[in-house]
């Protein structure tokens, strides 16, 4: 039993983690109907970022993280105006094409400044943990659970409350009612994706005591989130947080109570089932064509 | 320019147009043909995975190009049919069984992947085939007894009839540039028939394709089975071009490749297919002369614009160093991805239409001509 309470946190943890990524991709799919294959790499390049600033630079915890996000919310809308703005609009295949082309890219630069090894960054999380009874849970695992929570919090309460969230809901139904109702599009979007940026880096930082960073944890951890984001039906906030902790509680207990390999294939093979059974995810809306 | 008449329908669908089609395909076949006994064998081997990876193309532009869906699992499907091959060769099955085999189990898997993408589309539908993707590369990886799992498998020389065929010799180019001119007809028969009309006509508009009373869940399966199939083919003589497998090869990223295939190639055409083929798989051996060159050449351009000796020498270094870093080669695949998806949507293929258009029409071209509508209003949430 306690096992099971062991594995379902960590499960819990991680998820939390693919949740944050797949929130990521939730935000700038809702607003922009653009699937963005780069996600984890912005995570990843996020993560770096805060290991210039703490690691290398000397900075406190909590400044060098406030100054990667912003860093990265300024690259997420420099990404947005030159790659995806120019073509908006087109096809859906030649956007998600060009967003596996900017985390190619952006895999290998990151890789070129700051190596291949994997870095690690000093956090007020790293060591400590929590006993409950016998229960050991380690805080940096917690903190990415809080974290989430915080941020599921603060976006939610962002997108229903504020007029900047109504006219972001607004343009993802559609973009040129949106526009002639005097929203300006093209600078929400720019704003979606600093946002998802800054989320994508904050799961790099909460991350990085668990993972380390290195070029390509985004590659691999944005393909779990990426089934994650399905898994709630792409679009729904709260679907993605539920997705991401399925997929991370699936992958921890078929990797304590299955057999070797179940491990990674366990995820995708519950997302299959799910699909063939609600092809619009668990949370998603299902629309239908109106003639 | 030439005006084409058209009174009929057997016009229309017809292969050759006109002779000149005659003569440059001709030409270009004369060209491959003594291409073995002309250039170097680094070449040869690089036009051998032209030729696969172009086959490859193929089979997904049927798929992707013509029939709209998209796919990010071809690398399983080339798995499938290369384990099949090597796995059949133990048991000394002779080549034209095996090849047999692994195209047409490929197909199956493929028909059967199909199934349960009926009712997915879009971002579900390639997400689904990642998974599927993801799944197989789980698979071969730990079903030891059949495909040796992460310790890989060799692939012996083909044998045909007696007769060896090492994979580096021209026979085994023949084969493949053969193998590829045969999909390639196959393909153009395809789509002038009922079948290819139905994919066309899916991926305009599944609605319209229905109402027209196309079996659309029918012709979907039939579009994967035809496309896993090729790609299974493929898979065999990438197994014996490699002369060794492992799961590690056919991973996410060589599915990425395959789409990166049809989409610098141009993503309605077979010439496209072709296209992005020689484009990916070339781009190597020019990326190796110019790491190897360019440092000089800019060191060259420097000397001539009144830099120093020194500094001369000094930006040679800086730019050998630049050029020798690790991951260069992912940064420019990303960078290429991005511009054709930019400023060349259309592809190779379609820059070689405009240029042609260019030249027929000569003072009256209009850059409009291939200019896209974007829509701004048609959601994918909504269809």
């Amino acid at each position: 039993m306690l096992d099971f309470v062991q594995q379902l946190v960590s499960g819990i943890a991680l998820g939390c983690v693919y949740g944050l990524i797949a929130l990521g991709f939730v935000l700038v799919y809702k607003a922009t109907e653009v699937v963005n294959f780069a996600q984890g790499d912005l995570m990843m390049l996020g993560g770096f970022f805060a290991f210039t600033f703490i690691g290398m630079l000397g900075l406190n915890y909590w400044l060098g993280f406030a100054g990667a996000v912003i860093c990265m919310a300024l690259f997420g809308m420099l990404a947005e105006r030159v790659v995806v703005r120019p073509i908006l609009g087109y096809p859906q295949f030649s956007i998600i094409m060009a967003t596996i082309g900017l985390g190619y890219f952006l895999r290998s630069i990151a890789g070129m400044i700051w190596g291949t090894d994997d870095l690690k960054i000093e956090t007020p999380f790293s060591q400590g943990v929590l006993r409950i009874g016998s229960l050991v849970l380690a805080h940096d695992k917690l903190s990415v659970i809080a974290a989430t929570v915080i941020l599921c919090g603060l976006l939610y309460l962002f997108f229903n409350r504020t007029t900047l969230g109504t006219a972001m809901r607004a343009s993802s139904e559609n973009m040129l009612a949106a526009y002639y109702m005097g929203i300006p599009v093209k600078r929400v979007v720019s704003i979606v994706w600093a946002i998802s940026a800054a989320v994508a880096t904050a799961a790099g930082v909460l991350l990085a005591p668990i993972t380390f960073i290195h070029s390509n944890v985004g590659l691999v951890l944005g393909l779990k989130a990426f089934p994650a984001a399905v898994l709630g039906g792409f679009g729904s906030i709260p679907g993605a947080v539920v997705g991401g902790v399925l997929i991370g509680v699936i992958e921890s207990m078929a990797g304590f109570y299955l057999p070797q390999g179940w491990k990674d294939v366990a995820p995708y093979l519950v997302l299959l089932v799910v699909l063939l059974l609600k092809p619009e995810g668990l949370f998603g809306v299902h629309t239908r064509k109106k003639v | 320019m030439r005006f084409l008449f058209k009174t009929d329908y057997e016009d229309d669908i017809r292969l050759m147009p006109h002779s000149g089609y005659l003569v440059t395909y001709g030409v270009l076949l004369a060209l491959l043909a003594v291409a073995p006994f002309v250039l170097s064998s680094y070449i040869m081997s690089q036009l051998v995975f032209v030729c696969i990876y172009a086959t490859v193309g193929v089979g997904l532009m049927i798929l992707t190009g013509f029939t709209g869906q998209a796919s990010l699992g071809h690398a399983a499907f080339l798995a499938i049919g290369a384990y099949t091959a090597a796995f059949l060769q133990q048991y000394n099955v002779p080549f034209p069984v095996y090849f047999l085999a692994a195209g047409l189990l490929t197909g199956v898997v493929g028909a059967l992947v199909g199934f349960p993408a009926l009712r997915l589309q879009g971002i579900y539908l390639v997400i689904a085939t990642i998974s599927f993707a993801f799944i197989v590369e789980e698979i071969l990886a730990r079903w030891e007894s059949v495909t040796h799992g992460n310790e890989g498998m060799r692939v012996k020389t083909m044998q045909v009839f007696g007769m060896a065929i090492s994979r580096d010799s021209p026979t085994f180019y023949f084969l493949c540039l053969g193998f590829l001119i045969l999909t390639i007809v196959g393909t153009l028969n395809l789509l002038r028939s009922p079948t290819g009309r139905a994919f066309v006509a899916i991926r305009d508009s599944e609605t319209a394709a229905r109402s027209m009373g196309i079996n659309v869940s029918l012709y979907k399966v039939k579009s994967f089975a035809i496309s896993a199939a090729i790609t299974g083919f493929a898979g065999c003589l990438f197994a014996h071009k490699l002369s060794f497998i492992s799961p590690e090869m056919f991973t996410l990223l060589l599915s990425i490749e395959f789409i990166i295939v049809i989409l610098i190639g141009g993503s309605f055409s077979l010439h496209g297919a072709v296209l992005g083929a020689i484009f990916l798989v070339m781009i190597d051996p020019l990326l190796t002369y110019l790491k190897d060159d360019l440092p000089g050449m800019i060191a060259g351009v420097a000397s001539t614009f009144g830099a120093g000796k020194e500094s001369a020498s000094h930006i040679q270094d800086k730019a050998a160093a630049i050029a020798s870093a690790n991951g260069l080669k992912g940064a420019i695949y990303g960078l290429i991805i991005v511009l054709f998806v930019l400023f060349e949507p259309l592809g190779l293929y379609g820059r070689w239409l405009k240029i042609k258009l260019f030249f027929q029409l000569f003072p009256l071209y209009k850059r409009a001509t291939f200019k896209r509508q974007k829509i701004y209003v048609k959601s994918e949430r909504n269809r």
